[in-house]
């Protein structure tokens, strides 16, 4: 599971597709996850990161990022690899 | 070192040239307590979720609307239309205030009744009503109004039988300009029909005709309805004093005033749209002053009135019960009241709101209740914030047609509370239980 190389990041919160011309906004929590992606980190690695720095169970966060990262794919910001 | 707070992941693509039909997203801003009380600790009070009423806001409301029309003219009464809300608690806030009691049943009349009203100050309204209604209306010198031929027949008979005469208004139907034309009820102006009628009852000299009814239908957002209907009730009267040298005591413009609700499809919000009473009292009254009758003679004016009294006055809490994805992609929340309790959402595109500040983003939602039934959804599309299970909402403007036309469907009914104009908080329905349920159920013996 990687970013796409391509997908341009903005600090501000913003995020553009190139290759479909789509824009997004994001929150910060948000940003931040797809950050750690683009850094090439797990999802274990950065569930580990956002409970380091957020006050959230672990089973919440599973629930919420799971579901986020279901949205990057259907979005298709981010490929499959041999991982999964 | 603390940590920070925590809110859901969020992405949302951004559509140019696609703005919502508003012209930007409204962030629906929460609501956290209801005349200062904390709507969470309600909650934790009373259980979820929870039918809260508003005391103050009832009286407010209601003093609100007599103003407009007693400012305008000499001889105004309400009387407070059961069926929206027969609270017991509601209604007597209403007697208090001045109200009268309209009812459509049997069981809506002895409801009045036990409320203290007195048998003059019912007013008898609908299309069915038992011989044994009719007699009781009759010996407490109630207002029947007469829905159609079979009932003023029935009428003549129990005059002779009782030899008492009934108190009656005929309702009549007619063209406002309003779709649809509600023409179930009532006797037809246009086509002679109501004349038939008010000929009978003057010939008959059994009953007395004390007034003229319409109610010309629900959630009317046009006031120039209000005054054709008028114009066509006084002209009615005008003809009674010309034919019959008979003059009614009253007439009655019956409910229909929209509330602030926002109806389904509208492409605006109802708190933008919805006329105040001001302009439905200019319609109705200014009508009733260009007709002829002599302004030391003017007719009592009463209005039914029912969702504008009560709407505002009612909030639904509740507690988020869990968030899911549909196919689509699009969210999915689903809260602890459905259309089981808002029955109104068939209607409107109810007004909720989280109970607490939990996130500035949204998200295009769908808001499911938690009935196993495809019909049981509260909101189809709207930009919500991002709930998590547990969090708090409240539905706004509920007062009025939920706790009357509330179903026992699946699961029992929550309880109701009023918060007094002191502050004070009272249980006025309880939640029900099963034992409840079962109170009114027997079991054949082979079956125990
Ligand atoms: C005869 C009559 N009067 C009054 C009302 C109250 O109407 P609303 O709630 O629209 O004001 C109704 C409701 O349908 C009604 O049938």
């Amino acid at each position: 599971m990687k970013l796409k190389k391509n997908i341009a990041i903005s600090e501000t919160g913003f995020v553009f597709d190139p290759t479909t011309g789509d824009s997004y906004t994001l929150n910060s929590v948000g940003m931040e996850i797809l950050s750690l992606l683009k850094e090439g980190l797990s999802r274990e690695a950065i569930s580990t990161k956002i409970l380091e720095k957020y006050d959230v169970e672990k089973g919440v966060l599973e629930r919420y990022l799971y579901d986020f990262l279901g949205q990057l794919k259907q979005y298709q910001l981010i490929e499959e690899d041999d991982e999964n | 070192m603390g940590k920070i707070a925590f809110e859901r992941p969020l992405i949302q693509k951004i559509q140019a040239g696609l703005p919502s039909k508003y012209g930007m997203v409204r962030r629906p801003e929460p609501i956290e307590d209801i005349e200062g009380i904390s709507i969470e600790s309600l909650l934790k009070e009373y259980g979820s979720p929870l039918f809260i009423l508003s005391e103050k806001v009832l009286r407010k409301t209601y003093k609100e609307a007599y103003r407009a029309f007693s400012s305008r003219y000499p001889k105004v009464q309400f009387a407070w239309s059961y069926k929206t809300n027969y609270l017991n608690a509601v209604c007597k806030i209403f007697h208090q205030e001045g109200s009268w009691a309209e009812v459509v049943s049997g069981f809506e009349y002895e409801k009045a009744l036990t409320n203290g009203v007195s048998g003059s100050k019912i007013i008898f309204n609908g299309p069915f009503k038992s011989r044994e209604d009719l007699k009781k209306a009759i010996e407490n010198d109630s207002l029947i109004h007469i829905d159609h031929f079979d009932e003023l027949y029935e009428l003549l008979n129990l005059a002779r039988d009782l030899e008492k005469r009934p108190k009656v208004a005929i309702r009549v139907n007619m063209d406002t300009g309003i779709y649809p034309q509600w023409d179930r009820f009532g006797f037809n102006y246009e086509n002679g029909e109501a004349w038939d009628a008010l000929n009978r009852i003057m010939i008959s000299k059994e009953i007395d005709l004390l007034g003229l009814h319409t109610h010309i239908g629900t959630y009317i957002m046009t006031v120039q309805a209000y005054e054709k209907a008028a114009l066509k009730l006084a002209d009615l009267a005008i003809g009674l004093q010309r034919k019959y040298k008979h003059k009614i005591k009253y007439i009655d413009m019956g409910g229909g005033f929209a509330s602030k609700n926002t109806l389904k499809g509208a492409y605006y919000p109802g708190s933008d749209t919805t006329p105040s009473f001001d302009d439905f009292a200019e319609a109705i009254v200014s009508a009733l002053m260009k007709s002829e009758f002599k302004p030391d003679h003017l007719p009592l004016l009463i209005l039914e009135t029912g969702r504008a009294l009560v709407d505002d006055a009612g909030w639904l809490a509740g507690t988020v019960v869990a968030n899911k994805r549909l196919a689509d992609g699009r969210r999915a929340t689903i809260i602890d009241a459905g259309v089981n309790l808002l029955f109104t959402s068939f209607w409107y595109e109810h007004d909720i709101r989280p109970a607490k500040h939990l996130s500035e983003h949204t998200e295009d939602t769908t808001i499911y209740g938690p009935l196993c039934m495809n019909i049981d959804v509260i909101r189809d599309h709207i930009q919500f914030p991002l709930l998590k299970k547990g969090d708090p909402y409240v539905v706004r403007r509920v007062g009025a047609y939920n706790n009357t036309q509330w179903l026992q469907f699946i699961m029992p009914r929550p309880p109701v509370i009023l918060i007094d104009t002191q502050g004070g908080t009272h249980i006025i329905r309880d939640k029900e239980t099963l034992e409840t349920l079962n109170h009114c159920e027997h079991l054949p013996e082979h079956l125990t």
